[in-house]
C-alpha cells in the first residue's frame, strides 16, 4: 500500500532585502511594508511523493534545489504555500552537523541525535547498531577531533539513517567518503526505498539518478520545469545544459513506441539522415543482433551549412539508462574539416557486439570537438534501439561478454 | 515552545555538559580558568584600589571588607554579562546547525544560559571558600542571593535573546552592545562604593536597574543584609517583562531568523 508521504502545494520562497533593518524589524510587527529588493529561490512548485517512491532533484547550481530541501526538512519556512509531510523525517543535508570536536564518537551520537530529536533512551537502543554501521572500531570511544573525514562521514550518516524514517532527504552528501562508503549508504537508502521509505535526493551524478530514482524533478530559475520519469528527465537535462551554451538552440522530446525517450536538441546546421545497424558480413539491417556478431553502425550526416568542423560522437546505453560505451571521432582523431552545406557525410563504425543479452540504444550526436558544449549541430537520445540476444554463447550475466576461461585442476588427496 | 524545550531536554543538557566538558578537554586545569578569571580580576582591582576606596565602606570592620565587596560585584556582573554576550552571538555561531537541522531555535540561548548557570554556581563555591580564608563567615541573607541571581539571569536572557535577533540582521548591534557593557559596568557600584558617588550623579544609580540586582549579591555576601523588597520592585519589573518580550521577538523573528543568516 503505498500512500501519500510528502505533499508540497504551491510553495514558493522569497528572500527579502529591505532599504534599513528598521523597515525589516517594523514587519516582523505587522506593519505592511513592501520589501525594497527580492529573490524568488523558489516559485509555485507543487509535487507529492508516495511511499516507496524515490525521487530525484536536479538543476544548475541555484536552481533552488537545496531552498526547497530546505523547506521540506523545515529549517526554512516557506514565504506562501503548504508543505504537508506524513510521518518522520530524517534529512541528511550536509554531513556531521551538529558534532562536537572535542566529545567522542559515542557522545556525539547523543548530542547530534539529541538535535535530531531522539530521545536520549532511543538513542542508546540505537547506539550498537549505529556503532558496526560506522565501522570505525576502537576510534569510537576517542575524541572526534582525531576522525578522518571519512570516519566523521560513515559515523554521521550511521546516525542520520539509524531510525527508519517515513521520508528521507539527502542532499549531495553521499559525494564525500571512499567508494566503499558510498557503495554502503547508497544500499542502505535502496533497503529504505524497497522498505517503503520515499526519498528526495539531490544530486549533481546522473548515474545515482538512474541508479535509485523512479521519479526526477527538474528544477530551473526555482520553477518546476520537468517532472517524469529519469531517463526523459535527465535527458531533457542534458540537452538543457547544451542548450545554454549555445542560443539558437531548440529542444524536441518524444517517447518512441519502444518505450525509449527520443530527445533532440541542436542547431540542426548538420542532422543524422539515417542511422543503421547492419550485419558487418552480409550488409543486412538488423534490429536484434547475437552476442559477438561482428557490426557495422552506419550514420549518414546531411550538412546544410557551411560548417568549420563536423565530428561525430556515438554512446552506447543499457536500458537502465548506464552509458556502456561512447567516443567520437575528436578522439579517434578522424576530424573532417571545413563541411560545405548540401554535403552529405557517411560513418561507418565496425564492431563487435560483445554485449551482454538486453536491450540497448544508440546516441549519435553532430558536434564541432570533443563535447557538445562548443557547437551542438544535432544530438539525439536514443535514435537506435536494438536487442542483444545470446545463440550460442555459454549463459552469463551482465551488460559486457569477456569470453572468460575457466581451467580447473582437481588435486586428489 | 515550552513543550518543544521539554522534549529536547536531553538534548539541552547533554549540551550543557559538553560546553563544560570541552572547557576542560585540552587544557590543563579546565575549568578552573573560568573561575580563576574572576578572582584574578578581583585580586587585581583588591590590591590596587583597597587603599583609595578599602576605607570608605562603611560598617564592616574586616580588613577583607573591600576584597569581598569586589567579588560579589563582580560575580554578579560576570552572570550578566555571559548570558548577554552569549546570547547576542548565539545565533551567528550557531548559524550552520540552524541552517541544516530542523529542532527548535529557543534550545540555542537556553544552553546558553543553563552553561552560564552552571558557571556561576562553581564560581560562587570557590568565593565560599576564599571567604573562608578570610574567616568571613555565610550567614542567613546568602538565602536571598538565588533571588538575584534568577533577576539578573532574567534580565541578561531578556536583552540577550533581543538583541541576539537582532545582531541577526545587523551586525553592528553586537558592537555597540560591547562598547555599551563596558560602560555600563563603570555606571554601575562593582569597583566603588555607591557611596563615594557625588549628590548630582546619583540619578543615574536610580535609573539602572543593574544597582538593586548587583546590591543583593553585596548585601548578602558582605553586610549579611536582606535586600530592600522595595528596591528590588522596579527591576523585578523590568526583567520580566524584558523576558517576556524576548519571547514575543524571538517568535516574530523566527522565519526569517534563517534566511538572513
Amino acid at each position: 500500500m503505498s500512500r501519500t508521504v510528502l505533499n508540497v502545494d504551491e510553495v514558493s520562497k522569497r528572500y527579502a532585502g529591505y532599504k534599513s533593518d528598521l523597515l525589516r524589524f517594523a514587519t516582523w510587527f505587522g506593519a505592511p511594508l513592501q520589501p525594497d529588493s527580492e529573490h524568488w529561490a523558489v516559485r509555485d512548485v507543487s509535487f507529492f511523493l508516495q511511499s516507496g517512491q524515490a525521487m530525484a532533484v536536479i538543476g544548475e547550481n541555484g536552481a533552488g534545489k537545496s531552498t526547497l530541501l530546505k523547506m521540506i526538512t523545515g529549517t526554512v519556512r516557506p514565504t506562501t504555500g503548504k508543505i504537508e509531510v506524513g510521518g518522520r523525517i530524517s534529512a541528511i543535508l550536509e554531513l556531521g552537523v551538529g558534532f562536537n570536536m572535542e566529545f567522542t564518537g559515542r557522545e556525539n551520537v547523543y548530542q547530534a541525535g539529541g538535535l535530531m530529536g531522539l530521545p536520549r533512551s532511543e538513542i542508546t537502543a540505537l547506539m550498537p547498531e549505529i556503532e558496526s554501521f560506522a565501522e570505525i572500531g576502537a576510534f569510537f570511544d576517542e575524541p572526534l577531533r582525531m576522525y578522518s573525514t571519512g570516519m566523521q562521514a560513515r559515523l554521521a550518516f550511521a546516525l542520520a539513517t539509524a531510525v527508519r524514517p517515513d521520508l528521507l532527504i539527502v542532499d549531495e552528501v553521499l559525494s564525500v567518503g571512499d567508494a566503499y562508503f558510498q557503495h554502503k549508504s547508497f544500499s542502505r537508502i535502496r533497503k529504505f526505498k524497497e522498505e517503503g521509505v520515499a526519498i528526495l535526493l539531490v544530486t549533481h551524478s546522473m548515474p545515482d539518478v538512474r541508479e535509485i530514482c523512479n521519479r526526477v524533478l527538474l528544477l530551473d530559475k526555482g520553477r518546476v520545469v520537468k517532472d517524469g520519469v529519469p531517463d526523459e528527465v535527465v535527458d531533457y537535462y542534458n540537452a538543457l545544459v547544451s542548450e545554454k551554451e549555445t542560443a539558437k538552440l531548440s529542444i524536441e522530446q518524444r517517447r518512441a513506441k519502444n518505450g525509449w525517450v527520443l530527445s533532440r536538441s541542436g542547431t540542426f546546421e548538420a542532422v543524422v539522415a539515417s542511422i543503421e545497424l547492419l550485419d558487418a558480413q552480409t550488409g543486412e539491417e538488423l534490429s536484434q543482433v547475437g552476442v559477438g556478431q561482428e557490426l557495422a553502425l552506419r550514420v549518414t550526416a546531411k550538412i546544410s551549412a557551411d560548417l568549420p568542423r563536423l565530428v561525430l560522437g556515438i554512446m552506447l546505453r543499457d536500458r537502465t539508462g548506464h552509458v556502456v560505451w561512447g567516443t567520437n571521432t575528436w578522439h579517434t582523431s578522424q576530424v573532417i574539416e571545413s563541411v560545405g552545406a548540401g554535403e552529405r557525410v557517411i560513418y561507418e563504425a565496425r564492431f563487435r557486439c560483445d554485449l551482454g543479452p538486453g536491450s540497448y540504444s544508440i546516441s549519435p550526436a553532430l558536434v564541432s570537438s570533443s563535447t557538445h558544449l562548443d557547437n551542438n549541430y544535432e544530438w539525439t537520445d536514443n535514435l537506435l534501439v536494438f536487442d542483444v540476444v545470446n545463440f550460442d554463447k555459454a549463459v552469463f550475466i551482465g551488460t559486457s561478454y569477456l569470453d572468460a576461461q575457466f581451467l580447473i585442476k582437481r588435486i586428489e588427496p | 515552545m515550552l513543550l518543544a524545550l521539554w522534549r529536547y531536554r536531553h538534548f539541552i543538557l547533554t549540551s550543557i555538559l559538553g560546553e563544560l566538558k570541552a572547557r576542560f578537554a585540552r587544557s590543563w586545569i579546565g575549568l578552573f580558568w573560568s573561575i580563576l578569571h574572576p578572582l584574578a580580576q578581583a585580586t587585581i582591582f583588591a590590591l590596587i584600589l583597597a587603599e583609595v576606596l578599602g576605607a570608605k565602606l562603611g560598617g564592616v570592620d574586616t580588613k577583607a571588607a573591600y576584597p569581598i565587596y569586589l567579588m560579589a560585584g563582580l560575580a554578579a556582573w560576570g552572570l550578566f554579562n555571559e548570558i548577554l554576550s552569549r546570547c547576542l552571538s548565539v545565533y551567528i555561531d550557531n548559524a550552520g546547525v540552524m541552517k541544516k537541522i530542523a529542532f527548535p531555535r529557543i534550545c540555542l540561548p537556553v544552553i546558553v544560559w543553563g552553561s552560564a548557570m552552571l558557571n556561576h554556581l562553581l564560581l560562587l563555591a570557590s568565593i565560599v571558600v576564599v571567604f573562608l580564608f578570610f574567616g568571613h563567615y555565610p550567614g542567613p541573607a546568602w538565602l536571598f542571593l538565588p533571588v538575584g541571581i534568577i533577576l539578573i539571569s532574567m534580565l541578561a536572557f531578556g536583552l540577550g535573546v533581543m538583541l541576539g535577533v537582532l545582531n541577526v540582521f545587523s551586525r553592528d548591534i553586537g558592537q555597540v552592545t560591547s562598547i555599551v557593557l563596558q560602560i555600563w559596568f563603570w555606571l554601575t557600584p562593582i569597583v566603588y562604593p555607591a557611596s563615594i558617588l557625588p549628590q548630582s550623579l546619583r540619578w543615574l544609580l536610580d535609573l539602572n536597574p543593574l544597582v538593586p540586582l548587583v546590591g543583593i549579591y553585596q548585601d548578602a555576601l558582605l553586610f549579611d543584609r536582606v535586600p530592600d523588597p522595595q528596591s528590588l520592585l522596579v527591576p523585578t519589573i523590568i526583567a520580566m517583562s524584558l523576558f517576556a518580550a524576548s519571547f514575543l521577538l524571538f517568535r516574530r523573528a523566527s522565519p526569517e531568523l534563517v534566511d538572513a543568516l
